[in-house]
């Protein structure tokens, strides 16, 4: 393979990947645009008189930083409870030999292919009857259940990683099953849970339907859906100020998600959620 | 102590009851509810919120002859078909064949746009998909400055739209999948076919592929899931309009139950959307579990 050869061949491929890429970034473009440009509307243009006025209006306690703080709320709850639920569940199936655990892990896996969307109208029946509507902490016990399913396939097998003879060296000296987990395999995992939580809570965050059935007063209501409701209800949209808001939500997740992608490299989070 | 032993057998898996106790009642619990009200007249108000009378198959009965839930299929599929099938699928396996011969920089920038458009919470994906495609949106100024006639895609064309939004917002899992599947190939494979001749093509197709086609396999089962699923991106670019030219199954059921208030009828609905899903997971299941050795 010639040096010449292979030069030819990536311009040829850098040029379809940038055009490619170049269709991708527009609508992002449009986004970060339109934020700076007080007079915005839906094309892409260069603001004549860019300026940070989009930002400072939208930049209020009942437009801004009540839905994040509910969104807050919303994912860290989720993000702690699978979390914790997931690690518990983990153990036993990663530690134990039994005739449970095959069963249980395709079972688990089942779950993670069920469109979530689908059971939104019966979970909103089901709340009705059980009196949980409009409830946070309802809902956060919701989400995290949806996220358990690939939340304990991580979990576990974050722990399949951490060796048994570092755990059988505590017992010998005397530790419990408990104390042995909370001291060597979960410092360990530190850098895996960690990985778990930032995918759960991204998911939580971005989740727009979940809170939008399942949440009913304002005062409840995550940022996914305030600006929904804000934005999409009030006719003459206010397009500067609309992506102003949604860079200021997707700003958190972006950076959650680049501190995994760093960590791990790009696809090796993933890959581990999805092969198993 | 063969009792006790076995006392520990159990009591050895309690830690994983929190989770299966959410998983019951939060996941199991509105999948056997949902079959249970798909019988019934629910209401989302009046008398039939807390007290549904039991209907039997009417809704099934109703199901098969509203005119809007075979187009609301086909939309679906066609839905699937073209983002996630082929739009998604397609376009990620091309895009990390092209990166693994591009400048590092180039793939590594590229790769950054395509996952940024995946990481976007979806709300704001579906404003921005909007905003593109709307009549004095992006795309219409591009075609504009190209001399070609605007048309106003969210209504001439809805299925168009929201399939191209979806393969915009979606594509980075398929790219992710296939740059952990490419960096597994080996290299002596595909240098030994070059010494022999096989041009590019040649080795994509009787080399890689085949080498591949688990993480192939997974990844289609995995992004039709996904994608079938989809509601957001659609409801917020044409809320299933204009006269139910885009109602994929999530959004005819979320305006059976919400927008007409009749949630034993959208519940039939979700039934329909639940089952395909389960269908697939099966099958996904059984890949799996033909890959292991």
């Amino acid at each position: 393979m010639t040096a010449r050869r292979t030069r030819a061949r990536s311009t040829w491929a850098d040029v379809v990947l940038l055009l490619i890429g170049a269709c991708f970034l527009l609508p992002l473009l449009w986004l970060v645009l339109s934020s700076l440009d007080p007079a915005a509307g839906h094309a892409v243009k260069v603001p004549r008189q860019p300026g940070l006025e989009n930002f400072a209006a939208v930049l209020t306690p009942e437009l801004l930083f009540r839905p994040l703080w509910n969104s807050l709320l919303l994912s860290a709850g989720t993000g702690m409870v699978t979390l914790a639920a997931a690690v518990l569940a983990a153990y036993p199936l990663s530690r134990y030999r039994s005739r449970f655990n095959t069963p249980f892990m395709y079972g688990i896996l089942f779950g993670t292919c069920l469109p979530i969307t689908a059971i939104m109208v019966p979970v909103y029946g089901l709340f009705v009857q059980l009196r949980l509507l409009d409830s946070l902490p309802a809902t956060v016990l919701f989400l995290a259940a949806t996220s358990l399913p690939m939340a304990i396939w991580m979990t576990r097998n974050f722990m399949d990683a951490v060796p048994l003879a570092l755990e059988e060296a505590a017992w010998v000296d005397g530790a419990s099953r408990l104390a042995g987990l909370r001291s060597i395999v979960l410092p360990l995992m530190g850098p895996g849970l960690g990985v778990v939580f930032i995918f759960v809570f991204i998911q939580a965050w971005g989740n727009f339907f979940v809170p939008f059935v399942l949440l009913l007063s304002e005062g409840r209501q995550p940022a996914a859906v305030s600006i929904f409701s804000f934005f999409g209800q009030h006719g003459a949209v206010a397009y500067g100020e609309l992506a102003a808001f949604s860079i200021l939500y997707s700003v958190p997740v972006l950076a959650l998600y680049a501190i995994v992608a760093r960590g791990s490299g790009n696809s090796l989070a993933l890959a581990g959620a999805v092969r198993g | 102590m063969p009792a006790n032993h076995r006392t520990w057998h159990v009591l050895r898996y309690l830690p994983v009851m929190p989770a299966v106790v959410l998983l019951l009642v939060f996941l199991a619990g509105p999948v056997l509810w949902a079959f249970q009200a798909s019988l019934t007249n629910a209401g989302l108000t009046g008398r039939h919120v807390r007290n549904p009378e039991w209907v039997g198959l009417d809704n099934y009965q109703r199901l098969l002859q509203d005119p809007v839930f075979p187009l609301s299929l086909a939309l679906t599929v066609l839905f699937v078909a073209g983002s996630a099938i082929v739009g998604q699928n397609v376009l990620g396996l091309a895009l990390a064949v092209l990166m693994r011969r591009a400048r590092p920089a180039v793939s590594a920038t590229v790769g950054t746009v395509v996952v940024a458009a995946w990481v976007l919470p979806e709300i704001v994906a579906a404003f921005a998909a909007y905003a593109f495609f709307s009549r004095d949106g992006t795309l219409n100024q591009l075609l504009g400055r190209l001399g070609l006639a605007e048309t106003d895609w969210l209504y001439t064309v809805p299925m168009a739209a929201v399939v191209l939004a979806n393969v915009w917002r979606g594509t980075a899992f398929s790219m992710l999948v296939y740059r952990a599947a490419l960096n597994g190939v080996p290299a002596e494979l595909t240098e030994a076919a070059q010494m022999d001749g096989a041009g590019a093509w040649q080795r994509l197709a009787f080399i890689t592929l085949p080498v591949i086609r688990g993480s192939i396999a997974t990844n289609l089962m995995l992004v039709t899931l996904q994608t079938l699923a989809v509601f957001t991106l659609i409801w917020v670019m044409t809320a299933g309009g204009p006269s139910n030219g885009s109602t994929t199954l999530p959004v005819l059921a979320y305006q059976e139950a919400f927008k007409f208030g009749d949630i034993g009828y959208g519940t039939a609905v979700a039934t329909v959307l639940i089952l395909i899903g389960a269908v697939f997971g099966a099958a996904y299941l059984r890949l799996l579990r033909e890959q292991r050795p």
